[in-house]
């Protein structure tokens, strides 16, 4: 893979650990303004130990490699400094906070961006106008904007908030992990709509998923498969389909070849 | 107050040999300069207690008031049923009175201030003269409080209401204060209960009349000589019927105090119809970050809604003192009345906290609600102690408790004991309760977010606590908030 100036996201030779177990073992990929990039593999592989990398979590400890976001230093930047230069990332397992206020979490949030930015701060009524818009496109009640994040939410309606904070957020590279997992043909749509409405030039995405049938509605530019600690294997939307079909042992066969 | 009785004060004092001396040592200058001695060497004795009572040139029956519970102190035993642990304190080794520090000892600018007193003003957002005011600096200098104060308290007056120091009451309102001292609070109570009804050193005194709502919140702030109320303080409030007040207590600047020891005593009385508003913003020196220098912090405060359809609402924040063993407490006497319990309290470092409320119901329909909320993080301790009684008159009586507790971290605790006491069939009761944890997972996605671990930190802790934040009064609840980031500063990532 290139070393390309255009990226808005270069990730080179990244080794993490977890736990104090190596999990990703020299990991390349490069993502252009405007692409969507798919990437699946097995559980247990690292997908969401890479979405812990590229956010800044702890518990995934690099050890070797580096990551150019918009052409700086990643690991130079706290997470929530990660966030302000438009990374998201939505959740596998969202966490739940009794406490705050849905609108009050995502109006926050949206200030520091726009703090961040050099941008005014919304006040309380633009910023509803904001999140109601949003939150029609989801075909999600008002209501759920007045209720604890994710506090008693369904499986569901967590994955669908996730989505929610990403249509407001409007970030710059969007990290989808998981999101398709627990949702049936219904609100997998709605989500994919979500997801495609916010696709730009100028944005890009990570889609991590298992299943295949979430690459149907949002179609990817790039799928990869992780394996073994790598990208073992990279194509157009056509490689999730034969991955479908013949399983990742077919791949791992491959890649032990 | 005329000669001979001064003259057998003496005499008393005499039995005591460090009174004796130190009468000895003032003779040559006779006995008025005798009570103007600024201080007391250490110990405690019935001669201590009429060097303070004749200090204060208090009537007999005060100073008998204040032996007789002296005298049921020494059968006591200090209590040792709350989860707090410090070594023993002797009661000997402290001084019981000191005399207001004069203006020429305090700091004259705040150049003469500790840097850190100052920043953590700064991080409160205190007005600059209202930091100096604070520090001890010499108030005069700065701002002129006493204008303020006094047309605040002419203002009052014209409604009738009585606001002013409790040596003052005493004075001026010997009837009022006879009537009403020691009823909610007996001088036989508690160990420091009938410490402080021994000792005490001033407090503050609110009487309202008949049918008069006080138009604004009373504050120790605007009364004059506030500062300097000593470590045994004795508030005592009466609303008289239909009468409404609200009283707001402490500061959200940390307060410098040399006496480790606190031990007030808080009494409330609301006739038929009245209503009593009571909150307290309380962040004495905890100590430093391995407890030391603390202040203990041994509070009774207990209202009686001895009147049909009264009300007496205790709404506090608790960040401060190394130990904190304080039960804001009411007993519904009167039929109908209503008594509520809102409360913060945070533990950080090594703070321990044992606090939490009683609810005595006496009357019929009485109600109760008590929100108590714990915060603890770093080697913080916190319990929450709480009773709810219901004696057989109270019929159809009510109740609802919740008490949720947020830990920080894994080394702090939290523990709750609800106490109930029931004898009246048709009584309901409700309890919930519950504990979590500000986990890193918590953290990390309001960080994912955009907010930083600070901000991350306040807005859960405020979510957390809104519920009595919204029972102070505004500008209280602003400044509560603030406390609570700055307590808490550090406290995670
Ligand atoms: N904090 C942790 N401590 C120990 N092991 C971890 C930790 N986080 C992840 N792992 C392990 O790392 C491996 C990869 O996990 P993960 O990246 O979540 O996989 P995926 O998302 O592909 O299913 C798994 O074996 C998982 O158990
Ligand atoms: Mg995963």
């Amino acid at each position: 893979m290139s070393n390309d100036t255009n990226s808005l996201l270069s990730v080179r030779g990244v080794h993490a650990a977890a736990g104090g177990k190596p999990i990703l073992k020299g990991l390349d990929l490069e993502v252009k303004p405007g692409e969507v990039h798919a990437i699946m593999g097995p559980n247990g592989s690292g997908k969401s130990t890479l979405a812990r990398v590229l956010t800044g979590h702890e518990s995934a400890e690099v050890t070797a490699g580096e990551v150019l976001y918009k052409g700086q230093d990643l690991f130079e930047l706290a997470p929530e400094e990660r966030a302000r230069e438009g990374m998201f990332l939505a959740f596998q397992y969202p966490v739940e906070i009794p406490g705050i206020a849905n609108s009050t979490l995502l109006r926050e949030g949206l200030n520091a961006i726009r703090d961040h930015r050099g941008e005014s701060e919304l006040d309380a009524i633009d910023f509803l106008q904001i999140a109601r818009a949003k939150a029609d496109i989801l075909e999600m009640d008002h209501a759920m904007l007045s209720r604890a994040v994710n506090y008693g939410f369904s499986g569901g309606e967590k994955k669908r908030n996730e989505v929610l904070q990403m249509l407001v957020l409007e970030p710059t590279l969007a990290i989808l992990d998981e999101t398709d997992s627990g949702l049936d043909i219904d609100a997998l749509k709605i989500v994919a709509k979500g997801v495609n409405a916010l696709r730009a030039e100028n944005r890009s995405f990570i889609v991590i998923t298992h299943y295949q049938r979430l690459l149907d509605y949002i179609v990817p530019d790039v799928v990869h498969v992780l394996a073994d600690g790598r990208i073992a294997k990279s194509g157009d939307k056509d490689l999730a389909l034969e991955l479908e079909a013949k399983g990742y042992a077919w791949l791992e066969e491959g890649a032990n070849a | 107050m005329n000669a001979p009785e001064q003259i057998e004060r003496t005499d008393k004092a005499a039995l005591n040999p460090e009174i004796d001396d130190l009468t000895k040592r003032d003779y040559e200058w006779g006995f008025v300069t005798d009570i103007e001695q600024d201080s007391l060497p250490p110990g405690l004795d019935e001669g201590v207690i009429q060097f303070i009572s004749a200090k204060k040139n208090e009537p007999e029956w005060m100073l008998e008031w204040r032996l007789k519970a002296y005298r049921h102190w020494l059968k006591m035993t200090e209590p040792t049923w709350a989860l707090v642990d410090y070594p023993p304190i002797d009661y000997q080794a402290i001084s019981y009175y000191a005399a207001p520090k004069s203006a020429d000892d305090a700091p004259k600018s705040l150049d003469e201030v500790d840097p850190e007193l100052l920043e953590t003003y700064e991080k409160l957002g205190i007005p600059l003269e209202e930091r100096a005011a604070l520090a001890g600096v010499a108030v005069d200098a700065v701002f002129d409080s006493v204008s303020v104060a006094t047309t605040f308290k002419d203002k009052l007056a014209d409604l009738g209401i009585i606001f002013c120091s409790f040596s003052e009451a005493v004075q001026e309102h010997p009837e009022l204060v006879k009537k009403y001292l020691g009823t909610v609070v007996p001088t036989t109570d508690n160990y420091f209960a009938a410490l402080n009804s021994a000792v005490f050193s001033d407090g503050s005194f609110v009487f309202v009349p008949k049918g008069v709502r006080c138009p604004m919140e009373l504050s120790t702030y605007f009364r004059i000589n506030a500062a300097n109320t000593g470590q045994f303080e004795r508030t005592l409030i009466v609303a008289e019927e239909g009468a409404y007040v609200s009283y707001l207590e402490g500061c959200t600047a940390p307060m410098r105090d040399e006496n480790q020891l606190h031990a007030a005593v808080v009494e409330l009385v609301a006739l038929d119809d009245a209503e009593i508003k009571y909150s307290t913003v309380q962040n004495w020196y905890p100590g430093d970050k391995d407890g030391k220098g603390g202040i203990y912090n041994f509070v009774t405060k207990r209202g009686a809604c001895r009147g049909d359809r009264s009300k007496i609402s205790w709404t506090q924040v608790e960040t401060g003192s190394a130990i904190t063993w304080k039960y804001p407490s009411c007993i519904l006497q009167g039929d109908d009345s209503i008594g509520e319990f809102y409360s913060v309290a945070l533990t950080n470092n090594r703070q321990q906290a044992d606090t939490g409320t009683k609810m005595i119901h006496i009357g019929k329909n009485t109600r109760s609600t008590i929100i108590s909320k714990g915060i603890s993080a770093g080697h913080g301790q916190q319990t929450y102690r709480g009773a709810v009684k219901m004696l057989r008159g109270a019929e159809n009586a009510r109740n609802f408790s919740q008490c949720d507790s947020l830990l920080m971290g894994d080394k702090c605790g939290a523990h709750t004991f609800p106490y109930i006491d029931v004898k009246n069939p048709t009584a309901h009761l409700e309890h919930e309760a519950s504990t979590s944890k500000i986990g890193e997972d918590q953290i990390f996605y309001l960080n994912q977010r955009g907010l930083d671990t600070e901000d991350a930190v306040n807005l859960i802790v405020n979510g957390f606590c809104k519920e009595v934040f919204r029972e102070l009064p505004m500008e209280f609840a602003v400044e509560a908030q603030k406390l609570l980031s700055v307590s808490l500063e550090g406290a995670v990532g």
